[in-house]
């Protein structure tokens, strides 16, 4: 048995280490132009020449004492592994302050490859480097890459490969590592011997857009206006290809299908077309949906916005107890709760860490996002969507806040932190795709088990022991005196229920409860809904519970069953009182 | 003397201390803000939010204005 041969990439956060792994591997680690992203380890196996060898991506360090989970995670991983080779990944245009990793990792005796990331930003920035020179001073190989743009990347395939001949891998003693300090004057020597700096730089576009992206009044203003084009580019083309899709499951089901199963027994005709294919049918009309919204949000990630969102939003973030990255923790968990609460490991102090975890279940993630689609689409006008849409995200950020500043106790965050503000950067093709594709595959996964699952289960509650006097139907009678004052009719206590366990089940649910699919079950849920209990519908859905996903890592990250406990027990709580308040309250002023 | 608090915004300074908690002052000589470095405020966040700072000319960070406090910067008179 051979064992595993395994090459580690480090480097400082936001050096480009998780593109230039997918470059390698040609795998789809998430990449975002924000320092901190991979906080968990990413690996893969990889040919090099003729050798197998386990890529590693860690989280980024600054030094390798920090004390952020993050990077406690990169540490422990380096402290324990025998490394045939260290991937050392800088940042070209920050040589001056990356090298003494270089001098500390190289002071260990690892067996090191320097990677100058980002090459193709320092040539456009008049930078010049000697890899040659740097190389030699160092005792091993310097290859100016650039990860984005694959140049380079052969080269370091074949020195990775080199690297592989060498007899023994070398395992890292991090307590001998003397701190980075002690580096410094070896680091600023090496760089002036060996980059040459154009004598003042151009103010480049990245000063040139902070003006308008940053400014004082028409910053903020400028953030919400992007995030509303992104759903509303979402909506005006993802919604024909949704219909498409739709109508191409009708035709479906009613030219093959049904003549298929016209002899079949009942119960299996009823399984198999009103449960699953109605269920399934209706949940993966929204792929394209998922496809164009990460798509779209990749580019947002990938330019440094979010970076800028934290700078603008800290000072009204510190008077609720949290800080401007627990803003764009918010805004990842737009996209999904679970790895925006990962996420969170790069806050240090235990306190705001844990309310940065209360306020990320309320982020109105992509599978509540597909429920408000289908109903704003089926109960609003094409002109007033977004703007419900719109108003749902306002409400799921002021739940977030509220509830930060209701928890956040009487300290206020002073958690010393600073956070590195990149230059802007266009997207990549490659990588929206592979992000939107990344998303829409692990829905699709989502679709193929547990929501099948779900749906044959709803279909079994609905219709047993006999269709008048389900167990749904003993459900819905149950839960009828909670769920009425709110607006909420009982049939939808079944889909409540089943949101529980995943969002995605629900529109399946209602397809399978109502016994309509598609354009019949939007049209029943106009029929069944006003527009004030679809409000109150919604914004139930919004607050409660996200799904078991997310309360699993809720507990995982805070290592306390009762915290994640009193996190669902404050949403549902939080959900009904909210919902009440709004429903009773517009039915007294609109009767 | 003045702290980086109080540098006027655009102003190039040579920073002369930090005396910002231990773990921080770590994390900003890893990103470059350490004694003898050049820094310049480009702009203050609303609701006293953090400070834009470029450091030498290679690095932008965000800096809260409670730890800018606490570091002390040379301001040189603009050329």
């Amino acid at each position: 048995m051979s064992s595993a041969r395994h090459i580690a990439l480090v480097g400082m956060p936001n050096t480009g280490k998780s593109t230039l792994f997918n470059r390698l591997t040609g795998g789809n680690a998430r990449v975002a132009n924000w320092p901190g992203l991979t906080v968990e380890l990413a690996t893969q196996r990889v040919l090099l020449g003729s050798q197998m060898a386990r890529i590693v991506d860690l989280p980024g360090i600054y030094d390798l004492s920090g004390g952020a989970e993050d990077e406690r995670v990169a540490q422990q991983f380096l402290a324990a592994t025998p490394l045939q080779a260290l991937v050392v990944v800088l940042n070209a245009c920050q040589l001056a302050r990356q090298l003494a990793l270089v001098l500390q990792l190289k002071a260990l005796g690892a067996p090191l490859l320097v990677v100058l990331n980002m090459s193709d930003e320092a040539r456009q920035a008049g930078i010049r480097i000697d890899t040659a020179g740097l190389a030699a001073e160092l005792g091993c190989p310097v290859l100016a890459v650039s990860a984005r743009l694959g140049e380079g990347v052969a080269e370091l395939r074949t020195a990775m490969g080199r690297m592989l001949q060498q007899p023994d891998p070398h395992t890292l003693d991090l307590s001998r590592a003397a701190p980075a300090a002690d580096w410094h004057a070896q680091e600023v020597a090496l760089w002036k011997r060996h980059v040459q700096h154009p004598p003042t730089l151009a103010a480049g576009p990245t000063a040139r857009i902070d003006h308008w992206i940053l400014h004082p009044a028409a910053g903020l203003p400028l953030f919400v206006l992007t995030m509303f084009a992104l759903f509303q580019l979402t909506f005006a083309l993802g919604t024909p290809l949704q219909d498409g899709i739709g109508d191409l499951f009708s035709w479906f089901r009613g030219a093959a299908l049904q003549p298929l199963l016209a002899h079949a027994p009942a119960l299996l005709q009823g399984i198999l077309l009103d449960g699953v294919y109605d269920g399934v049918s209706t949940v993966l009309s929204f792929a394209p949906l998922i496809l164009l919204f990460f798509m779209l949000m990749a580019v947002i990630e990938d330019s440094g916005y979010f970076a800028r969102a934290a700078f603008m939003m800290d000072g009204l973030m510190s008077r609720v107890g949290l800080d401007g990255r627990g803003f764009v923790m918010l805004m990842m968990g737009f996209g999904c709760n679970v790895p925006a609460l990962m996420g969170t490991r790069v806050i240090r102090d235990p306190r705001g860490r844990r309310l940065t975890m209360l306020t990320i279940p309320f982020a109105l993630c992509s599978a509540r996002l597909q429920i408000f689609l289908f109903l704003t689409a089926a109960l609003f006008t094409q002109s007033q969507a977004p703007w419900v849409l719109t108003g749902l995200y306002l409400v799921s950020l002021l739940v977030a806040l509220g509830t930060a500043w209701l928890l956040r106790g009487r300290q206020i965050c002073s958690e010393p932190f600073a956070l590195e503000l990149p230059p802007y950067r266009l997207p990549l093709w490659r990588q929206m795709f592979a992000r939107g594709w990344g998303e829409c595959r692990s829905f699709l996964r989502m679709a193929s088990t547990m929501i099948v699952a779900g749906v044959v289960l709803v279909w079994f509650l609905t219709h047993y022991p006999d269709q008048h006097n389900s167990f749904a139907e003993m459900l819905a009678r149950a839960m009828a005196p909670v769920l009425t004052p709110i607006g909420i009719q009982s049939e939808m206590a079944v889909a409540l229920v089943f949101g529980f366990v995943a969002k995605e089940v629900v529109l399946g649910a209602l397809a399978v409860i109502t016994g309509t699919e598609g354009a019949a079950l939007a049209q029943h849920l106009a029929g069944s809904m006003d527009h004030l209990a679809a409000l109150s519908f919604m914004l139930f859905t919004l607050i409660y519970v996200p799904c078991v996903a997310t309360i699993a890592t809720v507990r995982k990250e805070s290592r306390s069953n009762w915290f994640a406990a009193g996190s669902v027990v404050w949403s549902l709580g939080l959900a009904w009182v909210l919902c009440f308040v709004f429903y009773q309250s517009a039915r007294w002023f609109f009767g | 003397m003045s702290t980086l608090l109080a540098l006027p915004l655009h102003q190039s300074a040579t920073v002369l201390d930090l005396a910002t908690p231990v773990d921080l002052t770590r994390r900003l000589a890893a990103m470059g803000l350490r004694r003898g470095c050049q820094v310049t405020v480009l702009r203050r966040a609303s609701w006293r939010g953090p400070l834009q700072i470029r450091v030498d000319s290679h690095t932008e960070l965000m800096l809260r204005r409670i730890h800018a406090a606490f570091i002390t910067v040379s301001a040189e008179v603009a050329a």
